[in-house]
């Protein structure tokens, strides 16, 4: 019964936001400013829901998830420019994005995921400046550096509702699959590979679904995020964007889908939120990355968590 | 026929032969003991078995189905399942999933089905929600179900170990030291849980142990490795005489 409360509980909050901001945006309450992070603040949610299935389940550090966001961008981007009506196109669009960079995690996975902790954490880290290198040369279909123009903008707030679904999808798909038996075996793997594959979990099949899966969802983001901005440059699917949103994932607490979405949202606000702050932006926004880090360390926060465990400890003995 | 039919095991480390011509035969529901002293090299002999290490050379049946060249998740689906000497638990996990994942390939469904939680999804769930309470309920862990495996006491991490091994359904059982860091009490306690599982789930079980009281108390055979080779191999009384296995754990 404790399930459904909080299944309950997830739709109320996600009906709750999006009346609020619909409601905020007809009624003009927000800034431009804010208005134009309504999307990005969507499209960090995936990426960080979808990184969080790696990093927080799978247990292995990619530092690639860019190169999968930007895969997308550009296959979506393309589709985009086609000439499709848009009610065609953009659902078109986020399938092949996703697709392509599923394909491309499939490929860059088997032989990757081989490797465990630092060294595939590197080898992400490598396969994302060879995307991004890519990109560069390959001028005639991606617009080399000068970036490839004019997508048709058709992911800004004005059609929030589509990013707004597009989000929750991938927020339940991640959360289903946590509870089924492909997430129990990630999870396991997670834990104790030897012993996983003791108990008979194909341990290079398991990482490697977590990883498409991931990949895809990071593909979907990178339309999302190609049909809010307009233009694409390789430049902005550099390693920086991936450790971006590896911080919304460590932030969130590793393997809290939860958490993930409030610090993916918290994190995109917040430049915005300290603009006041003018030249002191970054460096508050640097104490404030500190001070989440400390607290979800302290004693506090250690406490509450811990307080479930002693009870449970209590009961044993 | 013999269930499982080990013949001149052997496997080299570069220069270092750490199992050499080793054979068994376990028939099927026996309780079979494997000792000798540090280092002697059983718990690679349990890493041979179950796909961990690939042998030099020798054949090992399992009801006569070729073990060598399959994985580790292959082996355990032919019917062989193990517990470790350093516990690995799925340790951020709670009980009940441990149990759960081990169920892993007795109630398959579909990737779909955890995607998008069909309602296959939900009968196979409730399927597998039964069998692992039913599993707990043997090893009397059901009330700490929710709990965070990482948060048992020790004598109950290793039960777990062996429930989720069981859950499995091996032909097969290998305990690796099961009552190690166990004090009197809960050794004895897990003599009588052995007992009972290999009646209740008609298992046949090689177990690695040191403690020789239990050794002695359930073991219906033994083989004794030193220095990778075997040193003897009968029945308890006459191997635990022997002045030859005495000599390996004592010395002269």
């Amino acid at each position: 019964m404790k399930k459904y409360g909080k299944q309950i509980l997830g739709c109320v909050a996600a009906i709750a936001v999006y009346v609020a901001v619909t409601a905020a945006v007809n009624m003009g309450v927000m800034s431009r400013q804010m208005m134009s992070l309504i999307v990005p603040v969507c499209m960090n949610i995936m990426l960080a829901v979808s990184l969080c299935m790696v990093v927080g389940f799978l247990g292995e550090l990619s530092l690639g998830h860019a190169a999968f966001m930007s895969i997308g961008a550009y296959a979506g981007a393309l589709v985009l420019k086609s000439g499709l009506p848009t009610v065609a196109a953009l659902p078109l669009a986020v399938v092949t994005g996703g697709a392509c960079a599923a394909v491309l995690g499939l490929i860059v996975g088997i032989p990757v995921l081989r490797l465990r902790g630092d060294y595939l954490a590197i080898t992400t880290l490598a396969f994302g400046e060879i995307i991004k290198s890519v990109f560069n040369a390959a001028t005639p279909i991606t617009g080399g550096a000068g970036g490839l123009k004019r997508i048709p903008p058709v992911t800004t707030y004005r059609n929030f509702t589509f990013v707004y679904v597009l989000m929750l999808i991938v927020i339940v798909l991640v959360s289903n699959l946590v509870n089924s038996r492909h997430g129990r075996a990630i999870c396991a793997i997670r834990d104790n590979y030897i012993a996983a594959e003791a108990i008979g979990i194909k341990v290079s099949l398991f990482k490697t679904m977590a990883f498409v899966l991931a990949a895809f969802m990071a593909g979907m983001a990178g339309v999302v995020y190609a049909g809010n901005i307009g233009i694409l440059r390789p430049g902005n699917f550099d390693y920086n964007t991936s450790i971006e949103i590896l911080v919304m994932v460590v932030l969130g607490g590793m393997g809290n889908i939860t958490g993930s979405i409030i610090a993916a949202a918290l994190l995109t606000l917040l430049p915005e939120l300290l603009r006041g702050l003018s030249n002191y932006r970054m460096l508050v926004y640097a104490i404030v990355l500190i001070a989440m880090m400390l607290f979800s360390n302290s004693p506090l926060r250690r406490m509450l968590a811990e307080k479930r465990n002693m009870r449970q400890a209590d009961k044993i003995q | 026929m013999a269930l499982l039919d080990v013949k001149n095991l052997g496997i080299s480390f570069g220069g270092l032969r750490a199992v050499d011509g080793l054979n068994m035969t376990i028939e099927q529901g026996a309780l079979v003991g494997l000792i000798g002293p540090n280092g002697a090299g059983k718990t690679t002999v349990f890493n041979l078995l179950t796909g961990v290490y690939r042998p030099t050379d020798g054949t090992i049946l399992l009801d006569g189905e070729e073990l060598i060249g399959k994985s580790p998740s292959q082996i355990c689906q032919t019917g062989v399942a193990r517990t470790f000497q350093n516990i690995r638990l799925f340790s951020q996990m709670s009980v009940l999933d441990n149990v759960k994942a081990a169920l892993h390939n007795q109630v398959k469904y579909g990737l779909q089905g955890s995607l998008f939680h069909t309602p296959g999804y939900r009968k196979k769930e409730k399927a597998i929600d039964e069998r692992a309470r039913e599993v707990l309920r043997v090893f009397e862990l059901e009330q700490f179900a929710d709990y965070k495996a990482s948060n048992l006491p020790y004598g109950k991490q290793r039960k777990l170990e062996i429930a989720r091994a069981l859950a499995t359904e091996p032909k097969l059982l290998l305990l690796d030291e099961p009552a190690a860091g166990m004090n009197p009490q809960e050794t004895a306690e897990l003599m009588a849980t052995i007992e009972f599982i290999r009646n209740q789930f008609h298992v046949t079980i090689l177990l690695i142990e040191h403690d020789m009281k239990l050794v002695a108390g359930i073991c219906e055979y033994l083989y004794v490795l030193n220095f990778g080779t075997e040193l003897a191999n009968g029945l308890p009384e006459e191997v635990l005489n022997d002045p030859e296995v005495i000599t390996a754990y004592l010395g002269e």
